[in-house]
């Protein structure tokens, strides 16, 4: 159970490091892979769930391969995102609060 | 193919091919599975009405491995409001996307992100798989931000980069709540959660995945990317984010809430639930008071209505009426905000702007559009005969029979605060246009441009939202079928 309580407790400090690095950076591109170490996290809680009574329950498993897909997809529109704002702008940041309201 | 398949195959399929084929035959494509999504619809809609719940086994797999499809009533009003919504909008979009108006890339981008947002929302009324609905909010998120960024102008894509940030983590809250509800029970089928024998994590893992699903719904304080995600979009795309796209994560919250853990849900947590959603009242109708661009008056509207859909919360559990009124505020709200995204995009063609100096004198130049928004207004401010007085009298009733009358006041603040803000639209709309007088022509021709048809769009959907009032009756018929039993106080 102590193999166990590492995969869950590993999960739950990448999920903390994840959230902190999207709430405290500004890059963009940083934020971009806090978000994947936070989905990380997330997938190794859920894999250490799998050991669920006796045997490994094959479930998990394959959910964590459906939410890889979709973390996938969602980092590469992100990234895509950064790179246009990037050329745009010259800036891999969030503009200020304040700036919305004056683009017509 | 039943309804059920055909509502979330069609759209899909139709962004597939808006993808695939070749730049002419795209747009026939993409204008023919709207028509198709929107038949299967209707024709779901009919069957649920009927008082039949369409149930699919995925695969033909049984949970708790299998994934179970189902139509119930909630599920069929939601899917015929967004469909009543998208053909509405795809019906506009022929012309307002146009590539010549938007660019190619808007032009081409913009099909298979409505049809991909649309198969988006309606996996997610379907859905009793708690799994599966975090992979439909995640393909709706994606979307979103796709529609958000399609102009590609430097603020809209920082609207778009911003919307994200929030609905990543949004929805990994929401997945690590999940995590914690299969490591339980092993189980995620809606069904066989509500029969579960409660665990000690039940609470954690539901306070989790509501505030991933309000970061997505944009409840107070999470609402901060809303209205430049919303208000930077073209019209017909604004139009979907804002009507369609919150009610997804709030059908799901909804769902958990009264279906999936209404034995976890404690009244300490009810109420903060209503008081994020009074405050977000409160301030959206605020900050809709001190905007001079209409597109963000009708984005902060959509803060404020956001909230009135989680005032009700604390309700649920008490007042059987409460559930149908919350039904008919995000239904309505749905038409109602669509329609005046609608009506703001047509006043910004022909007026170059929509700063409400920009649109003095429309009420004379454009009275159909005026008439819509007019119309829409009546809807989100709660007066009779609409779907928005339907929902709020309802919500209303629920308090005072349950003794908790101070929500109530919150809705009737609400109102008082959704009139006021309206108000200035509708007066610049009346006021004379003193010193512009020479910009009345152009905006003649513009009106007499876009055909009659899309002229015609925001009044049809600001119809069906007084509409919505009027066939109540029919619509408390549809919602009730497969309804979950009211718990706790089923005694008013």
């Amino acid at each position: 159970m102590t193999g166990l309580s590492l995969y869950a407790l590993t999960g739950a400090g990448l999920t903390g490091l994840g959230l902190y690095g999207l709430i405290a950076t500004r890059h963009l591109l940083r934020r971009v892979v806090a978000f994947n170490l936070l989905g990380s996290g997330v997938f190794l809680f859920l894999g250490a769930a799998a050991a669920r009574g006796e045997g490994a329950d094959p479930v998990p498993h394959a959910l964590i391969i459906t939410g890889i897909v979709v973390a996938l997809s969602a980092s590469a529109l992100a990234v895509g995102l950064v790179v246009a704002q990037a050329r745009l702008t010259g800036r891999a940041t969030l503009p200020e609060e304040d700036t919305h309201g004056d683009d017509v | 193919m039943s309804a059920l398949v055909a509502v979330l195959v069609l759209p899909l399929a139709g962004a597939l091919a808006a993808v695939a084929l070749p730049d002419r035959a795209a747009r026939p494509a993409a204008l023919m599975a709207v028509a198709g999504a929107l038949a299967a619809a209707l024709a779901l809609v009919a069957v649920v009405a009927a008082g039949d719940v369409p149930r699919l086994r995925v695969g033909g797999w049984t949970p708790p491995v299998g994934i179970v499809l189902a139509g119930d009533g909630l599920a069929a009003a939601m899917v015929l409001m967004v469909a009543l919504v998208i053909g509405t909008v795809a019906w506009v979009a022929r012309s307002a996307m146009a590539a010549e108006r938007v660019g190619a890339r808007a032009s081409f981008g913009f099909w298979p992100l409505t049809l991909l947002l649309w198969s988006a929302l309606n996996v997610v009324f379907v859905s009793r798989d708690l799994f599966n609905l975090y992979v439909g909010i995640e393909l709706l998120g994606l979307a979103a931000v796709g529609l958000v960024a399609i102009e590609g102008r430097p603020a809209a894509l920082a609207a778009a980069m911003r919307y994200m940030v929030f609905a990543l983590v949004g929805s990994l809250l929401y997945l690590a709540g999940v995590a914690l509800v299969y490591a339980a029970h092993g189980a995620l089928d809606m069904d066989l959660l509500a029969a579960r024998t409660p665990a000690g994590t039940d609470a954690l893992a539901l306070a989790l995945m509501t505030v991933g699903l309000m970061a997505k719904t944009a409840l107070f304080p999470f609402h901060v990317w809303l209205p430049p995600a919303h208000a930077g979009a073209p019209a017909p795309a604004s139009a979907m984010l804002s009507a369609l796209v919150p009610k997804a994560s709030f059908l799901i919250a909804l769902r958990l809430w009264t279906e999936v853990m209404p034995d976890t849900a404690s009244q300490a947590a009810l109420t903060l639930i209503g008081a994020l959603g009074t405050l977000a009242v409160v301030w959206g109708s605020l900050c809709a008071l001190v905007q001079t661009r209409a597109k963000l008056i009708v984005a902060y509207s959509t803060v404020a209505e956001i909230g009135y859909l989680f005032v009700v919360f604390p309700l649920l559990p008490i007042a059987a009426g409460a559930w149908n009124g919350v039904v008919f505020l995000a239904l309505s709200h749905g038409l109602a905000k669509a329609a005046m995204f609608l009506a703001v995009g047509q006043w910004m063609r022909a007026a170059g702007g929509d700063r409400l100096d920009d649109l003095r004198g429309m009420a004379r130049a454009m009275p159909m559009t005026s008439f819509a928004f007019g119309l829409a207004a009546v809807t989100l401010a709660g007066l009779p005969p609409s779907g928005g007085f339907t929902g709020k009298y309802l919500v209303m009733t629920a308090a005072f029979t349950s003794g908790q009358w101070g929500w109530a006041l919150v809705v009737l603040l609400g109102g008082l605060l959704t009139a006021a803000y309206l108000y200035r639209v509708i007066a610049a709309l009346f006021a004379e246009r003193a010193e512009r007088v020479e910009r009345a022509e152009p905006a003649g021709c513009a009106a007499a441009a876009q055909g009659r048809g899309a002229a015609l769009a925001p009044f049809v959907l600001a119809g069906c939202a007084i509409a919505l009032g009027l066939a109540s009756a029919g619509l408390l018929d549809l919602v009730a079928v497969g309804r979950p039993a009211p718990i706790a106080g089923d005694t008013p």
